[in-house]
């Protein structure tokens, strides 16, 4: 279970102090489909990076499995199972999709299992296993071998930050497809980060960002409907025409 | 063999034992073993210290090992190593010069390497150079390559210098005939107080010659490495020039690529970066579990491969 007890995230930008994430508190199950979501620049990449320590918090508190991580290193909540799939994946001129695979993993991986991997997020493995992870790639290939990457990974928390960002339609289905099967049946919570209809459909807990704040946060079955009324609301023009 | 010697021919050619081919060793500034086979035949030069390697035209699948190694202080190695490659031969030649220093004298190895590549022949030359050894004494190489391309052939060299040479300054030429391509890739590791310097000059001469070099680098502690390779269009022709080097701590890095045409037709392109290890790709290993010492090795381990 991952605890967020009044986590503030607060920048310091030409003399104006900025609320990136301002007192947030939530709760994410464990074994829980959740999906975040809220407009541009609300703050739900700065908050997976506080989840994943690779920002600190200004202040809050931040419990893993009833473990306080707040102020642990980025290897250290790795090495307690938290992964992130980053929302802009770096590259890596000379590293091979297969050793970055077995980088995740931990050990060398049989061809196979990368293949598995490969395909659950719309590759054909062969054509990838030894291309190398640079520029090369376009960004939704990066992305998917990203998502891939937390796939090879045994995670207590997988945070996927837009995984749907750039991915076309038919790889998306496989991707729908794959976190499905990954919220059944695991004990593993799962954290997407996304603006896709679909996505949010798959989840059991919804949490609404913007301002740095928390909006809305409950079951989907109630977020979900919610979100689409105002959404509606809020775009007077639709069905209008000239 | 002694253990020294079966180390450094481990690290530099990759030999475990005495290697299928024709090979020659050189320990110490003196030849070591040798052996020439029906195709491959080695002599000694009477003029100055060095070999001349003959390639009969039309060799196939045939390998040349010709390491160097230097396991006393003070040595001070000059050698001139010429290869005749044959029309139409294709072969392996493994170089490369390990120097185990434990004394206090400087040990140096000069390596003066002239390939004449016959009409379509291909040729893979691959170097390793690599120093070890816990005296104050400086291990010094400095290589010249002089690569004459004849009508169509082929020429991959990969120079490899990863490890323990104090100083280094490579001084590559080359001349290509029409159709010829070379392939040059560098790769380099500095730290400590290293120095490491390359110039290059590429000459496509023919027309439809075309050249690609890759230059590789990180550079750690104190180094400091230069980079100058120019490539010079004479005809229609086609060369690209990549520098690309991390660099770390309080290492210098200068690439000065060159181009040249004097060829309307001449299509040559150089690009060069510089930069430290990007923030983003230590933090997504470290999300793997690594500390960051361990993602920084693979990292540099990777660029280098
Ligand atoms: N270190 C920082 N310094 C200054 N501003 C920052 C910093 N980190 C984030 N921000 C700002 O905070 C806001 C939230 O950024 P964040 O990346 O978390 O948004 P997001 O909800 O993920 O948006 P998107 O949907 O576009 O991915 C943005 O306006 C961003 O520019
Ligand atoms: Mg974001």
């Amino acid at each position: 279970m991952l605890k967020l007890e009044n986590v503030s995230f607060k920048v310091d930008v030409d003399g104006e102090v900025l609320e990136i994430v301002d007192n947030v508190s939530i709760e994410v199950p464990d074994g829980a489909f959740t999906v975040i979501t809220g407009p541009n620049g609300g703050g739900k990449s700065t908050l997976a990076r506080l989840i994943m320590g690779i920002e600190k918090p200004t202040s809050g508190r931040i419990l893993y499995n009833d473990i306080d991580i707040t102020n642990m290193s980025v290897t250290e909540r790795a090495k307690l199972g938290i992964g992130y799939a980053f929302q802009q994946p770096p590259r890596f001129k000379g590293l091979t999709v297969r050793r970055l695979l077995s980088l995740a993993a931990g050990s060398e991986l049989p061809v196979d299992e990368c293949c598995g991997y490969l395909t659950s997020v719309g590759l054909c493995s062969k054509d990838y296993l030894n291309r190398e992870m640079d520029n090369s790639l376009s960004g939704g290939e990066a992305k998917r071998i990203e998502i891939a990457t937390l796939m090879a990974r045994k995670l207590g928390l997988a945070i996927f930050d837009e995984p749907e960002a750039g991915i076309d339609l038919w790889s998306f289905s496989m991707l729908v497809e794959s976190f499905k099967a990954m919220s059944k049946g695991s004990h593993q919570s799962v954290i997407v980060i996304s603006h896709q209809e679909r996505i949010m459909q798959l989840a059991d807990e919804m949490v609404v960002i913007a301002g740095g704040k928390i909006r809305e946060t409950g079951p989907k079955d109630k977020i979900f409907p919610k979100l689409m009324g105002e959404f509606n609301e809020n775009c007077g023009f639709r069905g209008k025409e000239e | 063999m002694e253990k020294i010697d079966s180390n450094l021919l481990e690290s530099i050619a990759d030999l475990h034992e005495i290697p299928a081919g024709a090979y020659n060793i050189r320990k110490n500034g003196e030849g070591f073993s040798r052996r020439s086979t029906a195709n491959i035949e080695i002599v000694t030069k009477t003029d100055k210290p060095g070999i001349d390697i003959i390639v009969a035209p039309f060799t196939k699948n045939e390998s040349v090992h010709i390491p160097v190694i230097i396991t006393e202080t003070g040595v001070d190695d000059l050698v001139y190593n010429d290869f005749y490659i044959g029309e139409g031969a294709e072969v392996l030649i493994v170089a490369g010069c390990g120097i185990h220093n434990s004394g206090d004298e400087k040990s140096q190895h000069d390596g003066i390497h002239t390939f004449h590549i016959g009409k379509n022949a291909k040729i893979k030359y691959v170097e390793k150079h690599y120093g070890e050894g816990d005296g104050k004494g400086e291990r010094v190489l400095n290589p010249v390559t002089v690569v004459e391309q004849e009508e169509g052939s082929v020429c991959e060299m990969e120079m490899v210098q990863i490890k323990g040479v104090d100083s280094t300054v490579r001084d590559t030429k080359a001349h290509l005939a029409a159709g010829a391509r070379l392939i040059m890739t560098e790769r380099l590791l500095t730290h400590g107080n290293q120095y490491a310097r390359s110039d290059m000059e590429v000459y496509l001469d023919g027309e439809d010659a075309s050249s690609q070099i890759i230059s590789r680098s990180v550079a750690k502690d104190n180094s400091k490495q230069i980079f100058h390779p120019n490539a010079i269009g004479n005809a229609k022709c086609r060369a690209h020039v990549t520098c690309d080097s991390i660099i770390m701590d309080d290492a210098t890095v200068s690439s000065i690529p060159a181009i040249t045409a004097n060829s309307a037709d001449a299509q040559i392109v150089h690009e060069a970066a510089i930069g430290r290890i990007n923030n983003d790709q230590l933090i997504k290993l470290m999300t793997f579990g690594m500390n960051e010492e361990e993602a920084e090795e693979v990292i540099i381990q990777g660029f280098l491969k």
